[in-house]
């Protein structure tokens, strides 16, 4: 083997990655109501308290609800994007996608508070909405990332053909188009989904009175004796992430499947 | 005909890409002006004074406080990009070179899920880990010989560690990227040409892999310096950073106009480091050419 050494350094810093991750079902489960070793008993009750807490239960319906119309959003005016940088050639193209893509390296403090500011001044109420304008801007870069590759693999000559075959513009697109980037659509919603799930800044700054799931954990962190209830909805969260990322890398794989195209992996 | 062609198919991709601008537009650009122009205005009881004044930026920039948080943030942020763009390379360059095709995708993915699951968990469990009656300690309790590392917490070391795990993935995937794109056959004519592997290593991959450190580098240091969860939760709020300073002049005193310019301010900074960094790297590629 020439790269063992490489290889034992690349597994100790996916323990690395994953430890903290590791300690989550472990506080979770744990009887004890301090979170540290060694560990007591085996119990679920943190688990009964996360489902009978109605602050959390509301929190957890906004997330729901800002999660999938900045999935929704997002993605539509993704492909939008895609389409149009993958397809076609415009003056201002890399000023205008340069704009649009701008949230991947601006912090997001700055994203919020530039917001914040904004709607304040034009005396929009901060509610589960403006978080979701917030959601959508930061979630369609990511978007735009995955449908471009979906849009890149189309070979044009497909599209052209059924214009040749008699499709108008739109039921080219609707029958030959869209039907083959559908695997990168559905990636895209779901890691637009899962970003917005677990974002806190814009939340923390945007969402008013109003919970949403991470400033709900964000608040309780303070108090020591709610810690074994975030731990079981850490616990959950990590397993729903895990589901749905699988889901997007099902997705994904099988888009690339379908076009034909190599598998070189990752979402980027 | 051509130019015909041209125009027609220049409208249409700016049609096509309007919705998405125009939401940027509304939501993005017009909103950052705006806290541009707040900046340079002046800050009264509950409302906005539309003046144009300097003061904001002479209270910025004379403020010891502002200099000496801005300093902390930025030695966090280099340290963090160091020690993460450190740490993956060689991941980078393992996933790259010594797995078969098959395997990376599974390995990437591994790679990622951490960095999908939550955030502000994963900050706090660090806490779980490094506090006083944390993981480390109990762990070095059991062992004879050995004393307890006390509370490890509230200093720019422990928002370092934490940081560089955050961010980890954002460093692997780009330096994977640009090592992917390696032409393989270039190293076997390195090597066909006499040199050995570590002189081939370091004269033909790394400057090819390049790029992919410099946009590592970049994507991993401008979060970083932004970061507000961070120095909150492992800081305790002992050691504030950028953010911190931002939010409570915000919210908490309330003073928009002095929040922009700090703001403002601090992405000055960020950019203009950024772009230091790069044309320093450049020179150093056109050096190694």
């Amino acid at each position: 083997m020439k790269f063992t050494g490489l290889r034992v350094y690349a597994i100790l810093y996916l323990l690395f990655l994953y430890a903290p991750i590791l300690l989550l079902p472990l506080f979770a489960f744990n009887s004890g109501t301090i979170i540290a070793f060694p560990l007591r008993g085996f119990t679920t009750d943190w688990f009964a308290e996360m489902l009978g807490n109605q602050t959390l239960r509301r929190a957890f319906t906004n997330s729901m609800i800002i999660a999938v119309s900045s999935a929704v959003l997002a993605t539509a005016l993704g492909i939008f994007a895609a389409r149009a940088s993958t397809r076609f050639s415009f003056p201002g193209k890399t000023g205008i996608m340069g704009l649009i893509m701008l949230p991947l390296v601006l912090p997001e403090i700055i994203v919020a508070m530039s917001l914040l500011v904004v709607l304040l001044a034009i005396g929009v109420q901060l509610s589960v909405f403006t978080v979701i304008l917030g959601h959508t801007l930061i979630c369609m870069p990511y978007a735009i990332a995955i449908l471009s590759t979906a849009f890149n693999s189309l070979d044009k000559s497909l599209e052209e053909a059924a214009y040749d075959l008699g499709e108008t513009r739109w039921s080219a697109f609707r029958l030959v188009i869209l039907p083959l980037v559908m695997p990168g659509i559905v990636s895209s919603l779901l890691m637009s989904f899962t970003i917005s799930l677990d974002e806190f800044i814009i939340a923390f700054f945007l969402a008013g009175n109003e919970p949403t799931l991470p400033t709900y954990i964000f608040s309780q962190l303070r108090f020591p004796q709610s810690i074994p209830v975030i731990m079981a909805l850490g616990t959950v969260l990590v397993a729903m992430s895990i589901l749905l990322l699988t889901a997007a890398e099902y997705y994904r794989r099988r888009g690339v499947a379908r076009t034909g195209q190599k598998d070189t992996g990752g979402f980027i | 005909m051509s130019a015909t062609r041209f125009d027609a198919e220049a409208r249409q991709g700016l049609t096509m890409v309007s919705p998405p601008l125009i939401y940027a537009v509304l939501m993005l650009a017009a909103p950052l002006l705006t806290i541009l122009a707040y900046s340079f205005f002046r800050d009264g009881y509950l409302e906005v004074i539309r003046e144009f004044t300097l003061d904001n930026y002479r209270a910025v920039w004379a403020d010891p406080v502002f200099h000496k948080i801005m300093i902390r943030s930025l030695l966090v942020a280099v340290l963090v990009t160091l020690a993460t763009v450190v740490l993956a390379f060689p991941v980078a360059y393992f996933l790259s070179f010594g797995l078969r095709p098959e395997r990376k995708a599974m390995w990437i993915f591994l790679i990622t899920i951490p960095f999908w699951t939550s955030y502000l968990i994963r900050v706090f469990l660090w806490k779980v880990i490094l506090s006083e009656e944390g993981v480390i300690n109990s762990v070095l309790d059991l062992l004879p010989l050995v004393q307890p590392a006390g509370d490890m917490l509230y200093n720019v070391q422990a928002i370092v560690v934490t940081l560089a795990h955050a961010y980890a993935p954002f460093a692997i995937l780009p330096i994977y990227v640009a090592l992917e794109k390696v032409d393989r056959s270039l190293l076997e004519a390195g090597r066909d040409l006499g040199e050995s592997r570590l002189m081939t290593f370091w004269r033909v991959t790394l400057p090819l892999a390049m790029p992919g450190v410099v946009a590592a580098t970049l994507i991993v240091f401008i979060p970083t310096i932004g970061d507000y969860v961070t120095p909150e939760l492992i800081g305790g709020g002992k050691v504030p950073m950028i953010a911190n300073m931002v939010q409570v002049n915000m919210l908490a005193l309330d003073n928009k106009p002095m929040g922009s310019a700090l703001a403002v301010t601090a992405m000055l900074i960020v950019a203009v480091v950024s772009v230091i960094f790069i044309l320093l790297n450049r020179r150093f590629l056109r050096v190694r050419q």
